[in-house]
């Protein structure tokens, strides 16, 4: 088992490496840097003058050189000018070069400087996490359970009523993107003008405009039922129809195996057949998908965190990406990257757990 | 519970008729059938798949799905009609008072859930049994069962139990709570005969000690008749004769059942002087039943006018137990009479060594971390395998599970290289040539039957398309046109329609499908043909046309067959020299005779007593082997067979478990792999005698 994930985390270390290069490799394609250049410096430089920058700042390197610097494990650059000051990747502006560590990479924590945020990378990144953290968090409470419940009644009884009414449900909300679901919820809840709220208005049952609130600032503050149900909602949906189709499929093909037979005809009561015999074997499938959900949902926060003005990840990651903020984007790239990874390292774990047929090692 | 007097039929099937309702049509899966079982009795069904036998059982149960519907009769439990009962009076019944074993154990039992908890959980609803009585209760019926060390077996899961331990476990679960009934769906077909062997003790010493009363279900006579009482054999959705065993057997009164017994090689069946006889034509689909008698078409009794003419009920035989037959003409018919179309064959010559082997070896290398690491284990598949086989020969190679036959199939066939040893193929040296590299006639020279008919087709080509493919491939035929040409000659080699090259797969039955696969076999003239149990898949009556089939096409070409099997009576029946492999190695060779008879080798003699025979005239000797097969992967030391012989305290000074025995010549080219002395070998009794009259 420790061995098992030791070697899942060699790997995880290796699949890291190689994504953040790719994303680096392709932040840092020529042109993007000129422009990069030229909002650091000024608008107006001529060809020249932006080589001359690229080459003080140290971006004048082999792409793989300075990979190696943003890692920190090369030297990070330096570069003395003509009055003789010296400037670099690892001196901080106005200490003394001389005491200025040789490395300075993500390894050492330092992630570099958001030139959008004005903020070290690493805190802009924590921060915002934390904040995408209890959206994440609420949507798999809201998720995860429901979808499943879902699944699995429509499951136990396959082409019957409940089957057909749940997966008519599970389908057309899967196939609502968020940006489709979320504008609807907005109108329907959060709107003065249309939906429920002016009726409801009206009838004195509620005091405020709107039932919700259409935006989820407040709740980078304070989390409240009124302020976090629509953007909790809108992601949820979508994963709530996906995750109870395949716990659906799951469970119909679990209750034609000959072991349910077995227990049934071993006189076992129809719920017990479901919740003794069936729900360990059937939620082996669904359980990888779900943990597959967290990668996505630090996706797929983006558009919902967009829609509802939630500083979030994903909303970091699309002003840095719009504003060409290198660092920033990076940064972000390797968090995914951990992500991603931590969950399907916990998800195959759990596997072992559901599955006794599995063993790790 | 009302009250039941135990001299009534503890279930008395009346008039059941049962159909499966698609959105096209009713389908008619069972049809007028009715049966009766006494308190301590044992009743089989008998039929050829697709008969409606296990329908019968399922509806007992009450447990024919969505689709299916009981739509006349009664099923009489004790009295009580199962068909009127509502959900919960059928769940107090199944399982506490009727139980049933499955067909495959490992599909049976629950993959995620401990066997203890398996097992304690039919006390604990039927009983309302405190969990740790309930417990103790399953550790005490695991023992029962002749599970060794059932502490560690309650707390095991399915996975970690062998075939014959997981069917054991089902039957422990059946029995959880002394059911009154047992309803037994062909439970051993899925296990190596040996193993069978012990579960058919079982059952039927369990049988007695609870008194329970079984309904067992099953395709193999021999079976029916070492475990019943009476029986009932089904042809397509109807029961067509029913009685007792031994009159059944020996006094059958219905057509089909005498196509059976006809059908299946019992001892003194010879491939050339007395050729088994199969059954004409094919089962008919359900919806496709002719007028009358079902069996009418491809009955040699067959009276148009009479016997297509209208339903035919039952009709008791007098003076017999119970004996009762759905013919019009069993009084008519003379049952004594030869069969009249049994042709003997001339024998064909024996010509040259083709293929030679020699101290094969092949050896896998297993390692045991899911990711490449940990110690290296040695699975050793083939041991210094040495036999040669002659041109127009039939080679039997003989073993259970895991013996390592089908490696050697794969060795031959070059899908895998040997390790060490050689293969002559006429003067070509081909143990380490893959098959990518061997030449098209090296490949079409040595080609293969494969076991299950149903995967080796491709379904989205038609069968004369497969065909042509592989001519192409084998590199025969100038044109389009003459392969075309040979496509159809090799149907009529296989005895199908050449309307046939047009149909796809799906639209053949399972015979069909295996000639189709036997016709691909012999596309490029092959000289050696490795059939890996090519007849297991199918049923018997179908089993002996192609097993026939098989034998004619090689009398004509001349063709080597080694034919790789388990089923020691179609062995017996069509091959001239048998091999017995045992754990990789070959415990015993010689011909067909030797083999059969004393002296055999341990393992050999087990084998043989383990076959089902459905003879009543035949008396065989009960060797039951303890436990499992070894694992390939740490075999015992010494003798592989040591752990399950039965001779092994006749050997002094504990040779079995130190050394490998040698091969011994005996007389004739007889050899055998053991240390047993000369003079104990010659005492052996032959397992198989006839029962004097």
């Amino acid at each position: 088992m420790l061995i098992f994930v030791l070697r899942r985390l060699g790997v995880m270390a290796l699949t890291a490496l190689v994504l953040t290069f790719v994303v680096f490799y392709l932040t840092n394609l020529q042109p993007n840097l000129e422009k990069l250049a030229r909002s650091e410096g000024s608008v107006r430089m001529t060809e020249e003058s932006v080589k001359v920058w690229l080459a003080e700042n140290g971006f004048a390197k082999p792409v793989v050189y300075r990979y190696g610097e943003w890692l920190g494990v090369v030297p990070g650059w330096t570069h003395t000018d003509e009055k003789g000051t010296t400037r670099g990747r690892c001196i901080p502006q106005g200490s003394d070069p001389a005491e200025a560590a040789t490395y300075c990479g993500v390894l050492q924590g330092n992630w570099g400087f958001s030139t959008v945020f004005k903020n070290p990378v690493l805190d802009e990144v924590a921060g915002k996490l934390g904040a995408t953290g209890w959206l994440m968090m609420w949507v798999m409470i809201v998720m995860v359970p429901t979808s499943l419940i879902i699944g699995i009644i429509a499951g136990m009884r396959e082409g019957s009523r409940t089957d057909r009414v749940l997966s008519t449900f599970s389908i057309a909300s899967t196939a609502t993107p968020e940006y489709v679901s979320g504008v609807i919820l907005v109108a329907l809840l959060a709107s003065p003008m249309t939906g429920l709220s002016p009726l409801l208005n009206e009838w004195g049952v509620i005091g405020s405009k709107t039932l919700f609130q259409g935006s989820a600032t407040s709740a980078m503050d304070d989390i409240t039922f009124w302020n976090f149900f629509l953007p909790v909602m809108t992601i949820a949906l979508y994963g709530i129809g996906y995750i109870a189709r395949m716990t659906r499929a799951s469970m119909t093909e679990v209750m034609t195996q000959q072991y349910i037979r077995t227990a049934r005809l071993k006189g076992v009561r129809f719920r017990d057949v479901v919740i003794r015999h069936a729900l360990r074997n059937a939620l082996i499938a669904p359980f990888t998908v779900i943990m597959l959900q967290f990668p996505w949902l630090l996706n797929g926060v983006v558009v919902a965190e967009s829609l509802f003005n939630y500083k979030g990840f994903g909303w970091t990651l699309v002003t840095a990406a719009g504003n060409n903020d290198i660092d920033m984007l990076l940064g972000c790239s390797v968090v995914a990257v951990i992500v991603v990874l931590v969950t399907q390292l916990i998800s195959d774990i759990g596997y072992v757990f559901l599955n006794p047929r599995i063993r790790l090692s | 519970m009302t009250t039941w007097d135990p001299s009534q039929p503890i279930l008395e099937i009346e008039n059941l008729s049962i159909s499966f309702f698609t959105r096209l049509r009713e389908i008619p899966a069972v049809m007028d059938f009715s049966a009766k079982v006494m308190a301590g009795e044992a009743m089989g069904l008998v039929g050829e798949s697709g008969c409606g036998k296990s329908t019968v059982a399922l509806a007992v149960m009450r447990d024919l799905g969505k689709n299916g519907k009981i739509v006349a009769g009664k099923i009489k439990f004790k009295g009580r009609d199962l068909v009127t009962m509502d959900d919960e009076e059928l769940r107090h019944i199944r399982g506490s008072e009727i139980a049933m074993i499955y067909q495959e154990p490992m599909a049976s039992l629950n993959p995620a859930m401990k066997i203890g908890a398996q097992l304690a959980e039919v006390p604990m609803i039927h009983q309302a049994m405190p969990k740790d009585q309930a417990w103790a209760l399953a550790r005490q019926i695991v023992a029962d069962v002749r599970l060794p060390d059932p502490d560690r077996i309650l707390n095991a899961y399915p996975h970690q139990l062998s075939g014959g331990q997981q069917q054991r476990i089902v039957i422990a679960m059946a029995l959880m709570s002394k059911p009154a009934l047992l309803i037994l769906d062909e439970p051993t077909t899925a296990l190596d005969v040996t193993v069978e062997a012990g579960i058919v003790d079982l059952v039927k010493d369990l049988g007695h000690k609870y008194g329970t009363s079984m309904l067992f279900i099953s395709h193999n006579l021999g079976l029916i008749m070492d475990v019943c009482d009476r029986l009932c054999v089904m042809y397509s959705g109807e029961a067509v004769e029913t009685g007792n065993v031994t009159e059944v057997f020996d006094m059958m009164r219905h057509p089909y059942t005498q196509a059976l017994f006809r059908s299946i090689p019992l001892p003194g069946a010879d491939k050339n002087s007395r050729p088994l006889i199969s059954i004409p034509g094919n089962f008919p689909l359900p919806h496709e039943r002719p007028n009358g008698c079902n069996f009418g078409p491809r009955c040699d009794y067959f009276e148009a006018g009479r016997c297509n003419a209208g339903d035919i009920a039952m009709d008791p035989i007098p003076g017999g137990d119970r004996h009762a037959s759905r013919c019009l003409k069993w009084a008519e018919i003379d049952w004594m009479a030869p069969p009249a179309a049994r042709v003997s064959k001339p024998k064909s010559p024996i010509g040259k060594v083709v293929l030679k082997m020699e101290e094969l070896k092949k050896y896998y290398a297993l390692s045991s971390g899911a990711f490449g690491g940990g110690a290296k284990k040695v699975v050793k598949a083939n041991e210094t395998l040495s036999f040669e086989a002659r041109e127009g020969e039939t080679l039997a190679i003989v073993g259970e599970s895991g013996c390592g036959k089908s490696t050697f199939a794969k060795v031959l066939m070059g899908l895998e290289t040997a390790t060490s040893g050689s293969i002559m193929l006429f003067d070509e040296n081909i143990q380490s040539t893959p098959i990518q590299k061997r030449n098209v006639d090296t490949v079409s020279s040595v080609q293969m039957v494969f076991q299950n008919p149903f995967d080796t087709l491709n379904p989205s080509m038609s069968v004369g398309r497969q065909i042509v493919r592989a001519l192409e491939v084998f590199r025969q035929g100038k044109s389009d046109a003459e392969r075309e040409a040979r496509m159809l000659e090799l149907l009529d080699l296989v005895k199908l329609p050449r309307a046939f090259a047009e149909r796809m797969p799906r639209q053949l039955s399972g015979g069909q499908k295996q000639r189709v696969g036997i016709a691909r076999a012999f596309a490029g003239g092959a000289k050696v043909v490795v059939a890996d149990e090519p007849v297991s898949a199918l049923d018997v009556s179908v089993q002996a046309a192609v097993t026939d089939l098989l034998m004619d096409i090689q009398r004509e070409n001349k063709t080597t067959l080694l034919f790789i099997s388990h089923d020691l009576s179609i062995v017996r029946y069509l091959s001239d020299r048998v091999l017995v492999m045992y754990l990789g190695h070959v415990v015993e060779t010689g011909t067909t005779d030797q083999v059969f008879q004393p002296p055999y080798h341990p393992y050999t003699e087990a084998l043989l007593s383990a076959v089902p025979i459905a003879d009543t005239k035949v008396v065989r000797k009960r060797i039951v082997l303890e436990g499992d097969i070894p694992s390939a992967v740490n075999p015992p030391p010494g003798c592989p067979f040591q752990t399950r012989c039965r001779w092994k305290s006749q050997v002094p000074g504990g040779l079995c478990d130190r050394e490998m025995p040698p091969m011994r010549m005996l007389e004739g080219g007889h050899q055998i792999k053991c240390h047993l002395g000369a003079e104990v070998l010659a005492g052996m009794e032959p397992v198989i005698k006839a029962a004097a009259e």
